[in-house]
């Protein structure tokens, strides 16, 4: 090799020298970002994320040609996607199993988190911010689901904007003003449409701000223990190789579903036109809102249901102070660990709870999910983090590796 | 992968077939791409609905001599002129082979009486002047576009301003004398 820079290498170097946006890109997920060496697949799920909010910024970008947000037109135009333009159907059947897939594996990295104690300091901003993204996620989810203007989207729009008028006082005003109008109408199908089309780009923004919170204390790793410069490797290509593992049997599970089961986790309700003057007899909200359904539907009152099912959430925002361990991972966590898995199939029972009618035993079950979720964070975590014994911690991250073929 | 080349101390033959995968994985990658691309792009053609507006049909019957109607033909117009047995003289007698872009009348019409083309200047897409009997008709009697001052004559060709070519004839077939299918 001479020493002699070619044509290509000068060029590349006058060019980083006025905007270093490639050092910039491989200091963020690059060879000079070093991570744990040991991290596992569930570490996958953030490079997935964002994977994901790429393929529904397209296919969104791409549809929104195609699609006309008025209430004489939404529907029939949606029908044309399908039917008329060219590959409409494969576009629209990403985007809506594109917006479950999201879910999936946003709520897998969540409780990767929760397990490995990623919202522990220093990393409570980056956890904040990882918040703020799943209640923009559950904002635009929820006005895209409305676009198609079907039953279920006219009827999830009127219920869930109800929920507003709670709020002791001004809460039919708020109603209007969200409606723009006296019901949920062309001016508020017009808004959705919008909003829609703006929050994936706050989005980006804000998984901007995640990532560059992510790069002050570094990544999380499944022993929880902060990892010493030796046990770093650099993210490229040692993760990029991984995560593209990730990324081709994610995409595998993803496209069976959008070519073999496109409407497994849709409505076929969805699939009548809105009519304002009929309601259908059960109408549930998309699967990823169910547990936050079924706590709104667990208490009588309208008021404390409400602010129960948002509490559910903004409860997350205190967790690294509810969490008084300062372990964070639940391998070294014995009474932890237990929770954790128990709160997981709270979770789940109350995903279950909110896809049934809400009476008899789904609506017991609901009361005790309930219960037991604000219990796991308000009492529980911050009891356990002071009278459980975690196991040792290893001095560093090779510790466990080494000390295997020694057992 | 520099630093992690720069590293290896594995055998030559063993780096050979390591850089071998890692080329055939990025060129299938790219390739993966490249070709999920399309059906994205594709979907901005026109669709199925589009195209099946591709044709339609008109009766000329109430067009008299010397009148001009405009029938829209996939969002453009199409201009249909009853010529006047002057103005079918005066569109072949003049030397065709001289002009800009040059085309017999016999060439540009299928009946004599009516000569049917778009009606969108060939320059940038104006609508010329000309169908209208209040309207300007250029100096050579045909159509002229405002825009940039393409002038046409009655056989709607280009005869001065910088359009390139004549207005385009479009595909068309007479179904019976008066009746015409465009497209």
């Amino acid at each position: 090799m001479s020493t002699e820079k070619g044509w290509g290498m000068r060029a590349f170097d006058w060019f980083e020298e006025r905007l270093p946006i490639v050092s910039f890109i491989d200091n963020s997920v690059g060879s000079k970002y070093p991570a744990p060496k040991n991290l596992n697949y569930f570490w996958n799920f953030g490079a997935l994320a964002g994977l994901v909010l790429v393929i529904m910024i397209v296919t969104g970008i791409l549809l929104a040609m195609s699609y006309t947000p008025h209430v004489d037109h939404a529907f029939q135009s949606v029908e044309r996607i399908m039917r008329d333009v060219n590959s409409g159907w494969l576009l629209r059947y990403m985007h809506a199993n594109g917006a479950s897939f999201f879910f999936i594996v946003v709520y897998i990295h969540i409780f990767r988190g929760l397990y490995y104690g990623s919202y522990k300091s220093p990393r409570e901003v980056l956890w904040w911010l990882g918040i703020i993204i799943m209640l923009l996620m559950m904002a635009t989810a929820f006005m895209g689901y409305v676009l198609p203007w079907g039953q279920m989207s006219f009827w999830g729009a009127t219920v869930i904007t109800n929920l507003f008028s709670a709020v002791p006082l001004i809460g039919d005003k708020i109603v209007t003003l969200l409606w723009g109008g006296f019901s949920v109408d062309n001016a508020t199908l017009n808004r959705f449409f919008a909003l829609h089309y703006l929050l994936p780009f706050v989005l980006v923004g804000v998984v901007v701000l995640h990532i560059w919170a992510l790069h002050i204390p570094g990544s999380n790793n499944p022993v929880g223990i902060d990892a010493a410069p030796q046990d770093k490797i650099p993210f490229h290509p040692y993760y990029t190789v991984k995560d593209m593992f990730g990324v081709g049997v994610f995409l595998l599970a993803y496209f069976t579903v959008v070519f073999w089961f496109p409407n497994i986790m849709g409505h076929t309700d969805n699939y009548i036109p809105a009519n304002p003057l009929s309601t259908p007899a059960h109408i549930v909200p998309e699967w990823y809102f169910l547990p936050f359904y079924a706590i709104l539907r667990s208490i009588d009152d309208k008021l404390t249901g409400v602010i129960l099912m948002f509490g559910s959430i903004l409860i997350l925002f205190v967790l690294p102070w509810l969490d008084t361990s300062r372990v964070r991972s639940a391998s070294f966590r014995p009474i932890y660990k237990v929770l954790f898995w128990v709160f997981l199939i709270d979770c789940v029972v109350l995903t279950w709870c909110g896809a049934q009618v809400a009476e008899g035993l789904p609506l017991i079950l609901s009361r005790v999910g309930t219960f037991w979720y604000f219990f796991h964070f308000l009492v529980l975590l911050p009891v356990i983090g002071w009278i459980e014994t975690p196991k040792p911690l290893p001095i560093s991250i090779s510790t466990p590796v080494v000390a295997k073929p020694a057992e | 992968m520099a630093d992690a080349a720069e590293n290896q101390t594995v055998p030559t033959e063993d780096e050979s077939r390591r850089d071998f995968l890692l080329h055939a994985t990025v060129a299938t990658g790219a390739v993966g791409v490249a070709m999920s691309m399309w059906p994205l792009i594709n979907s901005m053609n026109p669709a199925a609905d589009t195209l099946a507006l591709s044709s339609v049909e008109a009766s000329l019957a109430g067009l008299e001599e010397g009148q001009a109607i405009t029938i829209s033909w996939r969002g453009k117009p199409v201009f249909v002129r009853y010529r006047t047995a002057a103005e079918i003289e005066g569109a072949r007698s003049e030397r065709w082979q001289d002009m800009p872009d040059p085309q017999s009348d016999e060439e540009r019409v299928q009946n004599e009486k009516y000569l049917i083309v778009i009606g969108v200047c060939t320059h940038l897409g104006c609508i010329p002047l000309g169908q209208k009997t209040t309207e300007t008709r250029g100096d050579y009697g045909g159509y002229f576009c405002p825009c940039h001052g393409s002038h046409y004559d009655l056989s709607a060709r280009i005869r001065r301003g910088p359009a390139p070519t004549n207005l385009e004839v479009p595909e068309y077939t007479f179904l019976s004398e008066t009746n015409i299918r465009i497209g």
